[in-house]
């Protein structure tokens, strides 16, 4: 690539932009409230006080650090590189979301915001968010397509228990798309006292910045413990990337270190070539939706096309515009993985390692067939195990045939 | 290409301004059903997949057209086609970003110079991001026709105007369209902050639905925009709408043109 720039961590620009990627492409009802949101969020990250409320709370509440685990049967099966995981998966309510919720919520709080809303595919998010509003003692609303509703049930009863309103999305295809556009309709409608907290590292600046950050916990906490365990940085990091928030949060602490390798993992679906997938940037191209410019499943005329994965958590025609210039600098690598592949790495996962992974972490775990061989056995590579596939287990049966 | 919508402004009385989505029903005899019911300025909404600014009924209509498989040069020749039969009715495009930018924004601002567009009106290209498709209109003299909504300060306002041309939208709610209706002395206080600030006529829309809602803000306003009240009679009555319409615009446009402004 020619014109690198002399760091990738100093994204995005004054005005929310990395690259082309980004931007605030929101209705003009929005725009005062998202430049407030900035201004409160640079505040914020200067003030000592919210930072030791923040990281309080992940110790305390979420039970932070996750543990740096090395996968000795999976290394051994793969018979390359070590394979060492980030245990994300066992954070409270279950998955990297909660890092994000934390911190979106302390901001609404000191907006002086009454009411929270949120968008949620497999429901991981909408648990999270609904988890933070009851401990902080908040109003919340979740949007969810109906579809969604259906065959993630489990998390819609979590989050009922937990108080939150759970509101099924009729529109479109009834997935994460049109639960976003039905959450973007409450809160231009509710604006003076509503705060969104989006799940994901997508959506008009500031927020594939602030969740970045507050995600990026996952990848302070990882160099500090590889080189604690093993004095030396990992050789790749990989993480699956639906908006791509965990993958974002394991990669932007090790963007300047050269000799570290990253690897987003896609949700190919069906495969690219059937069209039936819900990789962006395999299968996309450029343009504007939810707020930021970024890699989109479309049509030749800007229609958005549907997505389609096995995993309701990566089931979105977009991507967070990080992650698009990151494709396009080069600095990071994305690769589809399949619904078959990824259901395979689950199954394997759960027999050596006796951890259910997500079947969003299951398509990270799935590029380790391609790649444990292509590294030596002296290497390292560092898995995000951003979630738990309890919730999955569903799912898995039905594509296995077996009735529960 | 301005002139039509500076004409439009300049009657002596308010300016009626009627939203359809193109590709829903019959659309050329729904606008010609317009412009006979006494329209001044036609808003001709392109169908998008995620329409997040809309209430159900303008959903429901992005759907309907597109489920029919309406795509942009579709849109645009309808656009064409109603500039040859209608020379003097001043048309805009109204949408969202993607399909306008999707081949470039040289190429949409040259498509809109070539059928006679007016102006366009962008939900989510605020003037932070106008350079994704103000200087490609700008440069072929097709109005940017900036939103301002209850929500603009007066901090805001000076960069949603620089750029805008054509007229200003005012949203007169925060939120969706076809729903609820702001309170009119809310209405005219912001019309008269905006008049203040700028010479562009001021429009008013969002959850307008009868004639007398409709007169009351022509009262206060240069203009008022009737959408989603024409959207539901092209959804209830299909290929039988453009009566229907007629009717609808003529009520309007009486109501509309004979409210006496309050402040000269």
């Amino acid at each position: 690539m020619t014109n690198q720039p002399n760091s990738f961590r100093n994204q995005p620009d004054e005005r929310g932009h990395f690259g082309q990627f980004g931007g605030r492409y929101v209705a003009e009802t929005l725009m005062p409230l998202i430049l407030d949101l900035e201004s409160e969020y640079r505040a914020a990250k200067a003030d000592p006080a919210f930072k030791a409320q923040f990281e309080d709370l992940l110790e305390h509440y979420v039970g932070r650090p996750s543990p740096l685990y090395f996968a000795e049967r999976l290394t051994e099966h793969f018979g390359g590189a070590e394979i060492w995981f980030k245990r994300e998966e066992l954070n409270h309510t279950g998955a990297h979301k909660i890092n994000n919720c934390i911190g979106q919520i302390l901001l609404a709080i000191r907006m002086g915001k009454t009411r929270i809303i949120a968008e949620t595919g497999a429901g991981q998010h909408g648990v999270a968010t609904a988890t933070v509003c009851a401990r902080f003692g908040l109003p919340c609303v979740i949007y969810m397509g109906s579809t969604d509703v259906a065959r993630q049930q489990p998390n819609v009863f979590r989050m009922k228990l937990l108080g939150a309103e759970v509101v099924p999305v009729e529109s479109g295809a009834k997935t994460l798309k049109d639960a976003m556009n039905e959450a973007l309709r409450d809160w231009v409608a509710n604006v003076h006292d509503t705060f969104y907290i989006i799940g994901t590292a997508a959506g008009p600046h500031p927020y594939p910045e602030l969740v970045r950050d507050f995600q990026s916990v996952i990848g302070r906490e990882a160099r500090e413990q590889m080189l604690k365990r093993t004095g030396v940085l990992p050789d790749l990091l990989i993480a699956a990337v639906g908006g791509g928030s965990n993958a974002i949060g394991l990669f932007h602490p090790f963007l300047d270190d050269p000799e570290v390798a990253m690897i987003g993992v896609e949700a190919a679906g069906h495969g690219i070539e059937s069209g039936e997938h819900a990789a962006s940037l395999t299968g996309g191209f450029p343009g504007i939706l939810h707020g930021n410019k970024t890699y989109l499943l479309q049509d030749e005329d800007g229609q958005i096309t549907e997505a389609h994965s096995i995993s309701a958590g990566l089931d979105y025609p977009g991507i967070g515009p990080e992650h698009s210039w990151l494709h396009e600098s080069g600095r990071v690598k994305y690769l589809p993985i399949t619904d078959n592949e990824a259901l395979e790495a689950f199954q394997l996962c759960c027999k050596l390692e006796g951890i259910i992974p997500a079947l969003e972490s299951s398509h990270a775990l799935a590029a380790l067939p391609k790649l444990a061989k292509e590294y030596r056995k002296d290497q390292r590579i560092l898995v995000n195990v951003s979630g738990r596939g309890d919730k999955d287990i569903f799912t898995v049966a039905e594509h296995l045939g077996v009735k529960l | 290409m301005t002139a039509r919508l500076t004409s439009a402004f300049a009657k002596g009385r308010p300016a009626l301004v009627c939203f359809i989505t193109a590709g829903d029903g019959d659309t050329a005899a729904n606008l010609d059903a317009l412009v006979e019911g006494g329209a001044d300025v036609i808003e001709l909404g392109m169908p998008f997949t995620d329409p997040m600014a809309d209430g159900p009924a303008i959903q429901a209509a992005n759907l309907r057209s597109l489920g029919k498989g309406t795509n942009t040069r579709e849109v645009l020749m309808i656009a064409d086609e109603f500039r040859e039969r209608h020379p003097d009715v001043p048309l805009v495009l109204m949408g969202y970003a993607n399909p306008m930018v999707r081949r470039g924004p040289e190429w949409f601002a040259g498509e809109c110079h070539g059928c006679g567009v007016d102006g366009v009106i962008c939900v989510d290209i605020p003037p932070e991001e106008d350079d994704a498709l103000g200087p490609a209109l700008r440069e072929k003299g097709v109005s940017m026709i900036r939103l301002a909504t209850p929500t603009t300060d007066a901090k805001r306002l000076p960069a949603v105007l620089e750029g805008s041309s054509g007229f200003i939208y005012y949203v007169s709610v925060a939120g969706i369209t076809g729903k609820q209706q702001a309170a009119l002395g809310s209405i005219e206080e912001n019309v008269a902050r905006l008049k203040h600030a700028t010479d562009l006529p001021v429009v008013v829309g969002f959850g307008v639905r009868t004639p007398e809602q409709a007169a009351a803000i022509a009262r206060v306003a240069d203009g008022v925009v009737v959408g989603s009240a024409l959207v539901e009679l092209i959804g209830e009555h299909g290929e039988n709408a453009p009566e229907h319409v007629r009717r609808l615009t003529s009520e309007l446009a009486a109501a509309v043109h004979s409210a006496a402004r309050e402040a000269a």
